[in-house]
């Protein structure tokens, strides 16, 4: 579930009336749908909220949800129970970089921790903040599925595992060089195991 | 050498495309099945088989196939449970990323059995990447005749497609996935009805873990009877363990059921003995929902029989000595390993994943990761020792679906096997202070403890 912080927000119209998706998107949202029986798209929600989250800045906002539902014909409040249900969507502003470091058993046991405090000293932040400059947000999050090859963090599609400090330093170099919004349905993913 | 039957081509170059994996046998159990068999025979080659589902219940596949629902006019589906959220298991995103086609081959050849025209392969959101992989192989399969109109002009239509899911353990309960997939809340469902009889849209459903679907390939390929030689007792066939912690070598092994769990952890062939030339502490063999087995009840059962990687052997004991084999979920902990900080953890874990709608669940798993936090940091006292026990036992049994209890059995197991170990972060607040408390000074030297049931 997601985390409770979470809570819903000021709904500008004016805001609102301005969100347009790319057509590339658009598309991809109207395929979405169709994978379903008539009449259970709803079903689309799910993946349409990732392709949404990577169009709007890598956030869900009141605006965005409300246009979400327009063009899945449910209403608002569907959208939001959902949106505010699972991990993935983040409900605030987040960097264009979310470093999401895995603290579950696996992963602590062999040093999960560490990863989170050297990069927490690294960029001056705490985990759930995001730097001044908006680049990187730090979260921790449950296991990944990449126990084996701990500790690890995701960034938008990428997993990064077997972290030590150098190479969290080469990935956040990589990152800042860069320069771009990474997002769960990127197609140009780096895997480094 | 042990047998492999799902990663056998696995070292393969280039496996993970159609081509490859055609030209290495791939897709003959979908040719054999719809060309020489009836979905009937294919249910009873499973059921030979003695194949049990490899999500972490271990139900007979066979036996849930055959409960399926066949109304008139109805559609059927099978959907795959991707959501591998389980701590410590890894294995269906090695299989999917490795060897993508053994599943959407597995897929085919299951849904001719169950008459199901669509089917749905729902895939953790975190594996987005591994959710492309599967796409494309999907694709290929499209391409190639296998998906699609009247696959190898026998009449039979299939549409297969991937979902992603948006973070939430919970959407790996059987329901909750079926939610999930239709676009709500994963908020499991009450049963009964099962899904076999009003599952997706209402309509009869069978959900089976990757694994499980990946398997019905060589069943159907070399006989339910040939894979049922394989293994021990009712634990047939191979499996896919997912070997994590203090261990040389952590990875995807699979093994023919019935390893001993000594050679499983010691021998060059799987995780090499446990790292840095530590002692072995503890192990949790199937997945964080299992309970822990202290060291001396690894390798042992309490009887003192060898310990064996079967679903029987592992429980051998009940909860008061065993565990489980769950989804092969294998974390291995070394002497430096606390055992209240590492229940904490997967406490936190439970808390996090509470889908909410149970008050013992919600309130429970939340009130037992507070005293463990508070144990753990020293700031217990011995009556929260007994407390966990007793929240633990309030939430088991009293609730919708399984996470209550996947919550409670390790904490009310390790604070079985591992009082001592509770009791001396109340006597010795000073020592835990530091978060790695473990690391500077093993807890309590390794020893072996007379079993008491
Ligand atoms: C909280 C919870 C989480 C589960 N997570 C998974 C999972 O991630 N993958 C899985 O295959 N089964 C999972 N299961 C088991 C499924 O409910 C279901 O039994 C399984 O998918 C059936 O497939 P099988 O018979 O092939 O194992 C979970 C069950 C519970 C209660
Ligand atoms: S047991 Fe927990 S996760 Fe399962 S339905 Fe109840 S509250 Fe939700
Ligand atoms: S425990 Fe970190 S990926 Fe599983």
């Amino acid at each position: 579930m997601a985390a409770p912080t979470q809570g819903t927000r000021e709904f500008n119209p004016e805001v609102r009336g301005k969100i347009r998706f790319s057509d590339e998107a658009l598309q991809t949202i109207e395929a979405l749908m169709k994978r379903y029986p008539e009449g259970k798209h709803k079903s689309a929600l799910l993946p349409v909220l990732h392709v949404a989250q990577a169009e709007a800045d890598g956030w869900l906002s009141a605006e965005v949800m409300d246009y979400v539902a327009e063009l899945m014909k449910i209403s608002s409040i569907e959208v939001f129970e959902v949106a505010s249900f699972y991990s993935m969507y983040n409900l605030k502003p987040v960097g264009k970089c979310v470093l999401e470091v895995c603290r579950t058993s696996s992963c602590w046991t062999r040093g999960a921790e560490d990863i989170v405090v050297y990069i927490g000293k690294k960029l001056n932040i705490r985990e759930g903040e995001t730097t001044p400059d908006g680049m990187f947000t730090l979260k921790t999050v449950e296991c990944l599925g990449s126990c084996g090859s701990a500790p690890m963090l995701q960034c938008g599609a990428e997993y990064h595992e077997n972290l030590t400090e150098n190479r969290v330093d080469a990935l956040l170099d990589r990152l800042r060089t860069e320069g771009k919004r990474k997002s769960y349905t990127d197609l140009d993913f780096q895997n480094t195991k | 050498m042990s047998r492999k039957l799902l990663l056998a081509n696995d070292h393969i170059p280039g496996i993970q495309s159609y081509e490859v994996y055609r030209s290495n046998g791939g897709y003959r159990s979908v040719e054999k099945a719809l060309k020489t068999m009836s979905p009937d025979d294919v249910v009873e080659e499973v059921k030979k088989s003695g194949l049990r589902g490899r999500g972490g219940a271990g139900f007979p596949t066979g036996m849930k196939w055959s409960f399926l629902a066949k109304p008139e006019g109805v559609p059927r589906y099978l959907v795959c449970n991707a959501d591998e959220s389980e701590p410590g298991t890894f294995k269906d995103r090695y299989l999917m990323e490795h060897i993508p086609h053994i599943l959407v081959e597995g897929m085919i050849t299951s849904s001719f059995a169950l008459g199901a025209n669509t089917s749905y392969i729902y895939i953790r959101g975190e594996y987005f990447y591994v959710a492309r992989i599967v796409e494309k192989a999907i694709a290929e399969a499209y391409a190639n005749g296998w998906l699609g109109k009247n696959i190898l002009g026998t009449g039979f239509n299939h549409d297969m497609y991937v979902q992603v899911g948006g973070g939430a353990y919970i959407c790996g309960e059987e329901t909750a996935l079926l939610e999930s997939l239709e676009g709500k809340r994963g908020n499991p469902r009450i049963k009964p009805p099962f899904p076999a009889i009003a599952g997706l849209y209402g309509c009869p459903t069978v959900v089976n873990n990757v694994e499980t679907i990946a398997a019905v390939v060589p069943i159907v390929n070399d006989g339910g009877d040939e894979y049922a030689k394989i293994g021990i007792g009712r634990s047939t066939g191979t499996k896919l363990i997912s070997a994590s912690g203090n261990i040389n070598k952590p990875g995807v092994y699979e093994i023919e059921l019935g390893v001993p769990v000594e050679e499983f952890i010691f021998s060059d062939q799987y995780c090499g003995g446990i790292a840095n030339g530590k002692r072995l502490k503890a192990c949790v063999p199937g997945g964080s929902s299992v309970p822990i087995l202290p060291d001396y009840l690894v390798c042992k059962t309490a009887t003192g029989e060898d310990r064996l990687m079967t679903y029987e052997s592992l429980s051998d004991g009940g909860f008061a000595t065993g565990s489980m084999l769950g989804s092969g979920g294998f974390i291995v902990y070394d002497e430096n390993q606390c055992i209240v900080r590492n229940t904490w953890n997967f406490s936190r874990f439970y808390h996090h994943e509470s889908c909410g709608q149970c008050s013992p669940c919600r309130e429970g798993t939340g009130w037992m990761e507070r005293v463990l936090h508070r144990l753990e940091k020293g700031m217990g006292n011995m009556s929260d020792i007994d407390l966990l026990v007793e929240v633990a036992k309030k939430i088991e049994g009293n609730t919708i679906c399984p996470l209550g209890d996947a919550a409670a059995w390790p904490v009310a197991a390790a604070v079985r096997h591992f009082r001592h170990e509770f009791e001396h972060h109340v006597l010795h607040p000073d020592k835990v202070k530091d978060p790695k408390h473990g690391h500077r000074e093993p807890i309590m030297p390794v020893k072996p403890q007379p079993v008491t049931a």
